[in-house]
């Protein structure tokens, strides 16, 4: 029976109105929707990232071809090209990643705004889900709330100043005492631990957080704060505890995006992962000039999920990679 | 014996942890978009039976348990062990108290079980979902009462006591669900 989609065909029908209504809010903004290759010659560097590649029947090179983790680079190549505020809706590939919340191929929404602050584009998240999502249930949207803040709020520690002994502690209080061998003396780590294990479960049922300002060691692809260096202009929104989106300002320094990438590699290296480029067409878009703008993903299966009050992603997709 | 990585995590996997066999009961991969990948799974420690949650770096290998669940007859007790036997093989297993711990009341001579091995010794045993057990002592009962509202307590041949319908008498045999410790039904001779 494994020819049979794995959600009920209704569902099918509620992703066609959601795609409806996330079309109808981006004209109605005039943000033009553009579409970037699945397949490019680099992806992100990103250690955490596991991706697929292939080779392109190309002779005499028969270069090898990544699917994307994100249409992040490829959308900013439009916006240094002078594309305008853009969004698009497309599938993107993470290898090594499923479970109840993760298919490896999955649907992102992403959307940049020219001269958007990260409060700007926070408030337009909170706008997208009161019209996603108030229509179909009850949705409290909160306050933004700091990363240092919810983080203290829910454990006493500051994420900002890593007191090992400190945190060993908390996390036998926790009672799991497992994650001092697992994160070992890797802030990173420590953080991507505790948020995921303590802070993420205490967040309301029923409500939308949107989490600013990020320690600067997890800035991914944002700007660091231009007046307190130990922040990243980054927020993560969340619903019912489960992640659906991560936002930035953008980082627009071509060098220091050429020196994050060199860190990443080297990491790669260092860690036996596997090799990538840095990806060099982006960087180039990056020194003709990427516009000042807020960007942001949100991953549409989980945002279906949060819809239809679904408790796996399997439930709101054709055909789950079991089933693909 | 085998390791297994966290991908390889599924239900029913068996697995040693602090040196006790767990069998794991779910696992749920737990991943921040940008970040260090997680599994979290719930074990259930086979030797007490006791549930506990424990996270896993994602990529991280961990030793299997050598636990395998076998179809055995249940022979006899010899006042400190009891007997199991391996149908097709001959092979006879002899199990503590700690491993038959509730089962031993539903455990009938002859009788199927599920008998699983730790490193070839009984860890636990499962008797059947239903067993056939006579009464050896339950109060005479109302004459007439065939409701079976109401209820007396009846004691089992094994020793097990279970709640019956007033109507059933002593020397019956009886048909109960060894999950619940319910009575299901008389059983015809």
């Amino acid at each position: 029976m494994d020819w049979r989609p794995r959600c009920a065909l209704d569902v099918m029908h509620e992703r066609a109105e959601m795609l409806i209504a996330v079309r109808q809010f981006f004209q109605q903004r005039a943000v033009l929707e553009v579409e970037t290759p699945l397949l490019c010659h680099a992806t992100g560097t990103d250690p955490q990232l596991d991706f697929f590649s292939t080779r392109f029947n190309d002779p005499p090179d028969n270069p090898r071809l990544f699917l994307q983790t994100s249409p992040e680079f490829a959308m900013k190549r439009l916006l240094a090209a002078g594309s305008g505020c853009i969004y698009q809706i497309c599938k993107a590939f993470r290898n090594s990643e499923s479970g109840r919340f993760h298919n490896p191929e999955f649907t992102i929404l992403e959307w940049y705004r020219l001269d958007f602050t990260l409060q700007d584009l926070m408030q337009e998240v909170a706008e997208l889900f009161e019209h996603l999502v108030l229509p179909r249930r009850a949705l409290q949207i909160l306050p933004p709330i700091s990363y240092q803040d919810i983080f203290q709020q829910t454990t006493g520690l500051d994420p900002l100043v890593f007191d090992l002994p400190m945190w060993q502690a908390f996390v036998r209080r926790e009672n799991l005492h497992e994650a001092i061998e697992i994160c070992v003396e890797d802030h990173g780590v420590w953080l991507d631990f505790i948020f995921s294990h303590v802070v993420q479960p205490k967040m309301k049922a029923g409500c939308l957080y949107r989490v600013y300002h990020y320690p600067a060691l997890q800035s991914a692809l944002a700007r660091i704060h231009p007046e307190n260096p130990r922040l990243a202009e980054r927020f993560e929104v969340f619903v019912d505890g489960v992640e659906l989106g991560n936002g930035f300002r953008e980082l627009t320094d071509a060098d220091e995006q050429a020196q994050r990438f060199d860190r990443e590699v080297a990491w790669r290296r260092q860690h036996g992962l596997p090799e990538v480029e840095k990806d060099r067409r982006f960087l180039a878009a990056l020194q003709a000039g990427l516009p000042e703008c807020s960007g942001i993903a949100i991953g549409l299966d989980r945002l279906l999920m949060i819809l239809l009050n679904k408790t796996s992603i399997d439930e709101v997709l054709t055909f789950p990679v079991t089933r693909a | 014996m085998a390791t297994y990585s966290t991908n390889e995590f599924k239900a029913g996997l068996k697995i040693m942890l602090d040196s006790d066999p767990y069998s794991i009961v779910e696992n749920e991969f737990v991943k921040p978009g940008k970040g260090q990948a997680f599994n979290r799974v719930k074990v259930r420690n086979l030797k007490n039976g006791r549930v506990i949650e424990r996270t896993f770096k994602s990529g991280e290998t961990v030793e299997g348990a050598d636990v395998v669940e076998i179809d055995m007859q249940y022979l006899y007790n010899d006042g400190e062990f009891w007997y199991f036997m391996v149908p097709d093989t001959f092979e006879q297993y002899q199990a503590d108290a700690n491993a038959v711990a509730e089962a031993k009341q539903w455990l009938k001579e002859q009788d199927m079980c599920v008998v699983t091995l730790w490193n070839d010794s009984p860890l636990s045993v499962s008797p059947p979902n239903f067993v056939e057990l006579a009464i050896t002592e339950t109060d005479p009962g109302l004459k007439g009462d065939t409701s079976g509202g109401g209820g007396k307590p009846a004691t089992l041949e094994t020793g097990a006591v279970v709640r019956v319908p007033l109507f059933v008498q002593t020397g019956e045999v009886i048909k109960v669900d060894t999950r619940s410790g319910e009575y299901v039904s008389r059983v015809k001779e």
